[in-house]
């Protein structure tokens, strides 16, 4: 039974017999393929954009894998195949992103302007294209704060407790819990909003703290989460450096591993609001919609950013597009936010050597 | 306590000292009894989650029991209740919400393992990060512009393919009917899919990166070419990520609101018929079209199917990160 | 300003783990003690149990008696954290605090214990301890430069002034040169004869040419196998210890033949 395990005769390492398609294929293929499209489209009825682009995508991976399979053979066809797909993937991923975008600027800047950001719906009737959204603006302001100012403490504290105290079966339930939470509908985060206050006050209540409590159960979550990775983050070293100078836990915590994860624990707050901020779902349920600017939490309806858009483009007309601008705005603040979380973990990241 | 967190420039006047009322312990003290308020604090923080979870399921039921109870002719007197029960009206909506959710999954996972793939395997190096980051936006935008976008512009684009889709396969019952405008289950699950690419895509990226080198290389030493070694090497290893993604995505689009709302028209049918308006609704889209007019009972109605669809999206969510857990202590990755 | 410390029959678990076993031990004021043995004996784990941060690990603790000056450590009305404010620490790594500058971390220990001291008053507190660290001279024109801009070496000095800014009895180093150069580790090792003057120093090395350079006394602590506890094998004088020991295990660690 000897096996031959000596090396095959060297061989060159461009196999004649093994061709490769030309660099330039992909790119000819995937004009072939686009042109095919189109002319196919042509002869069957009106070309669209979104057909040619399409079809054109199929026509090319069809194209481009038998060639390969041709003229390199089964395997690198099938890498090609895999390859095409892959990138394709994420390509198909960019037209929502590309269009949303697009669309949400393009139609938001035909009713979007300073008025329109400083006047409320009050007399805002049929076809008047008058009318703003400065009621909106402040209610989601100030619920969006409101939920913050009820979930950053809670989150903190909790997260706190699972970094530096938590062990054993109550930690381990609360991190499992805490990922569980993370999955609650939000739309059931308004119902509890919803039940709560008014199993206490009465069917009738309304008001914004019962739309900032649904938001905090969403949020209070993703802010353990981010304050939790933050902490954990600090090096084990500078809490013994600080219990070695006879500094106790809780200054510890507080001075020390709070302050060295401070820009962190700042940027992931301000991207969970950035998370709770466009929450339409639980604000429908509880604080509804006005026409006019409410500046208290604790008494009747409020306006919001997004209630506000999809009651707009529920009524159509003039509506839709202020229903666009609407949208433009809140997802201006969105971004904002997020852009300023991380410019602040950039500006307050703990000093190094420079 | 946060306000103790708030940065401060280091250095700056030596005597600054820290004007935080909760801190302002006398010199000598050793904290004894801070360090024992603070871990209460902490404890209870953490506590109160607990709480507040279980407060939830209470809550609901509180509200939803006098419909659980009530006999078929009041539940009958509320003007849209269609069945002799709460569980005969909920029946179609958890229909209409597992089916939608499922299509969107169907939809999203191929797409996003193969976004996560091409981020994590096949762009170069240095792009990899900023086109994650562009995945990642897409999670950033609010339920109600998605809900815009499906309802004024998608429903027009997938109008021509719908059109050629039940024309061509218009035979098997899934494809029949198409009615333009394009408000049908379809569609919403098309939207839904987008909202949900971001989560599956972010985790299942986490974890194919975590795959072992020395099994990549190994792979490509044996002279397989890029394919081959994703194949060989990083799917197996991120399989039981990528369902766990996928069971989290799925989470997701069950609760998911809005874009349902805005792009479906309704109907309360066990109906296979994808591409056929008024024939389903989920049940976070019917509490949050039926709701703001709703009082008394059927107020409680409503809250009922919501019980339902929390208890549908907890344990999606429990078996999902049951999962997550396991294949942590396995890998030992952390 | 420093006192002896008297350990006997001193256990250290780690939760059902014995990780040192029986030591019994005599720590003289104003003198520089060494703790030699190879890794894994239990040198740094020891030396932690006498400032009670061993504590800090869930799951450690410690029978037998400590006391400092006839004062038990572990008495049950002892904070840990006044033992710390006594007996003062630095670690194997220099652990400058980030978010805090030169000076700042000098009066970390002041600060962080939201003690009242004049502005005067801290700035003597500064120079002196960062005189006391010979540190003085190479930083007093950037105290307000971020702590993590110093080398490792000037890191670790500013370390030993953050500690000693706390008016510590005792001094404990659990390998303070191990991540430094030899320069660096050459100048630590004079700050440590200066200190030692004032101070009761404990020091945990595994250098032996520095056990030999810096310490009055020296223990030399060794285990039997992995999984067996730490056992102190002997001590004495660091020039008998190196000349003349009287354990067959310590003369083979001390001429290289193991460890």
């Amino acid at each position: 039974m000897a096996v031959d395990t000596a090396p095959a005769p060297a061989t060159s390492l461009v196999d004649p017999a093994q061709g490769r398609l030309p660099r330039w294929a992909t790119w000819a293929f995937l004009a072939g393929g686009v042109v095919a499209a189109f002319l196919l489209l042509l002869v069957l009825g009106n070309p669209t954009v979104a057909g040619v682009v399409g079809l054109g995508a199929v026509l090319y991976a069809v194209g481009a894998t038998v060639a390969s399979f041709v003229v390199e053979g089964r395997r690198r066809a099938v890498d090609r195949l895999a390859t095409t797909l892959v990138t394709g993937a994420f390509l198909l991923a960019l037209i929502p992103l590309v269009s949303l975008v697009l669309l949400v600027v393009t139609r938001g800047m035909t009713s979007f302007s300073w008025t329109f950001l400083t006047t409320d719906m009050v007399g805002i009737f049929g076809d008047m294209t008058e009318g703003g959204i400065a009621h909106a603006i402040v209610g989601t302001l100030l619920i969006t704060f409101a939920a913050a100012v009820i979930s950053v403490p809670i989150g903190l504290l909790t997260a706190i407790y699972l970094v530096e105290y938590g062990r054993g079966p109550l930690a381990r339930a609360i991190t499992f819990l805490v990922d569980v939470m993370t999955g609650i509908p939000s739309i059931v985060a308004g119902l509890f909003g919803f039940a709560v206050f008014t199993l206490a006050l009465g069917p009738a209540f309304r008001a914004g703290i019962m739309g900032a409590v649904a938001l905090s159960l969403l949020m209070t979550p993703v802010v353990i989460r981010s304050v939790e990775e933050m902490l954990r983050l600090v090096p084990n070293e500078l809490r013994e450096a600080s219990y070695a100078l006879g500094v106790p836990k809780w200054l510890t915590i507080v001075k020390v591993v709070l302050r060295t994860a401070a820009a962190g624990i700042v940027t992931g707050v301000m991207l969970a609001v950035a998370r709770i901020i466009g929450e339409t779902a639980p604000l429908l349920l509880t604080v509804g919609l006005v026409t006019q600017m409410n500046t208290s939490l604790f008494e009747g309806r409020m306006a919001t950013l997004p209630v506000f858009a999809f009651r707009q483009y529920e009524q159509g007309g003039t509506g839709i597009d202020r229903a666009w601008a609407a949208a433009l705005t809140l997802i201006l603040i969105v971004m904002l936010l997020n852009l300023l979380a991380r410019l602040i973990s950039r500006w307050f990241a703990p000093k190094g050597a420079r | 306590m946060a306000l103790t967190t708030t940065p401060r420039r280091s250095g700056t006047s030596p005597d600054g000292e820290q004007v935080d009322a909760g801190a302002a312990v006398r010199a000598a003290s050793t904290g004894r009894v801070g360090s024992r308020v603070f871990a209460g604090l902490s404890t209870g923080a953490g506590v109160l989650i607990l709480l507040t979870l279980a407060a939830v399921a209470v809550f609901l039921v509180i509200r939803a029991w006098p419909a659980l109870t009530a006999s078929s002719e009041e539940l009958g007197d509320i003007s849209w209740f269609n069945g002799d029960s709460v569980a005969e009206y909920v029946g179609p909506l958890i229909f209409g919400t597992l089916l939608a959710s499922v299509l969107a999954l169907l939809i999203a996972v191929p797409v996003s393992v193969g976004i996560a793939l091409f981020i994590s395997h096949y762009a170069p190096r240095r792009l990899a990060q900023s086109l994650g980051y562009l995945i990642d936006l897409l999670a950033a935008i609010p339920s109600v512009v998605y809900g815009l976008w499906g309802a004024l512009w998608l429903l027009g684009v997938v109008d021509p393919f719908f059109e050629w889709l039940s024309g061509a396969l218009g035979f098997i019952p899934l494809f029949a009917d198409y009615q333009a405008p394009a408000k049908n289950i379809l569609s919403a699950s098309i939207v839904l899919a987008v909202m949900i690419l971001p989560i599956i895509t972010a985790v299942s990226r986490e974890v194919f990166l975590q795959t072992p080198r020395l099994h990549e290389e190994a792979s490509l030493a044996l002279g397989a070419t890029r394919w081959e070694m994703v194949r060989q090497a990083v799917l197996p290893f991120g399989r039981s990520g990528v369902i766990s993604a996928s069971m989290l995505g799925l989470g997701r689009a069950l609760g998911e609101t809005m874009a349902v709302l805005m792009v479906i028209s309704p109907g309360f049918l066990y109906s296979f018929h994808l591409l056929q308006p008024g024939q389903h609704q989920t049940i976070a889209a019917n509490i949050a079209s039926k709701f703001p007019e709703a009082s008394g009972l059927s107020v409680s109605a409503l809250i009922a199917t919501g019980l339902a669809l929390f208890v549908i999206t907890f344990a999606v969510n429990f078996v999902a990160r049951w999962i997550i857990a396991r294949r942590a202590e396995f890998s030992g990755a952390n | 300003m420093s006192k002896r410390i008297d350990v006997s029959d001193l256990d250290v678990y780690y939760g059902d783990f014995l990780a040192v076993e029986g030591v019994t031990m005599a720590i003289e004021a104003r003198q520089a003690t060494a703790l030699i043995g190879p890794s894994g004996c239990g040198k740094s784990t020891f030396l932690r149990t006498l400032n009670r941060m061993h504590e800090v690990i869930p799951g450690a603790r410690v029978t037998g008696k400590a006391l400092m000056d006839g004062q038990d450590l572990y008495g049950s009305d002892v904070d840990p954290v006044t033992v710390r404010r006594q007996i003062g620490m630095v670690f194997q790594r220099p652990n400058p605090f980030p978010t805090m500058s030169i000076a700042d971390n000098v009066l970390a220990g002041v600060r962080l214990n939201n003690r009242r001291m004049s502005k005067g008053e801290q700035q003597d507190l500064v120079e002196q301890s960062l005189r006391g660290a010979n540190l003085w001279n190479e930083v007093k024109d950037r105290l307000e430069r971020p702590g993590s801009s110093l080398s490792g070496g000037q890191q670790q000095r500013l370390c030993i002034a953050r500690a000693i800014a706390v008016k510590p009895q005792v001094l404990l180093m659990d390998e303070p040169c191990s991540a430094l150069d030899p320069i660096s580790t050459l100048a630590i090792e004079d700050l440590i004869a200066e200190l030692k003057s004032d101070y009761t120093i404990v020091i945990v090395t595994h250098n032996m040419q520095q056990a030999a350079r810096v310490s009055d006394r020296t223990a030399f602590f060794n285990i039997a196998g992995t999984g067996k506890p730490g056992k102190l094998i002997e001590m004495d004088d660091t020039a008998t210890m190196f000349s003349s020991p009287r354990e067959q295990a310590t003369e083979d660690y001390i001429s290289g033949r193991f460890g």
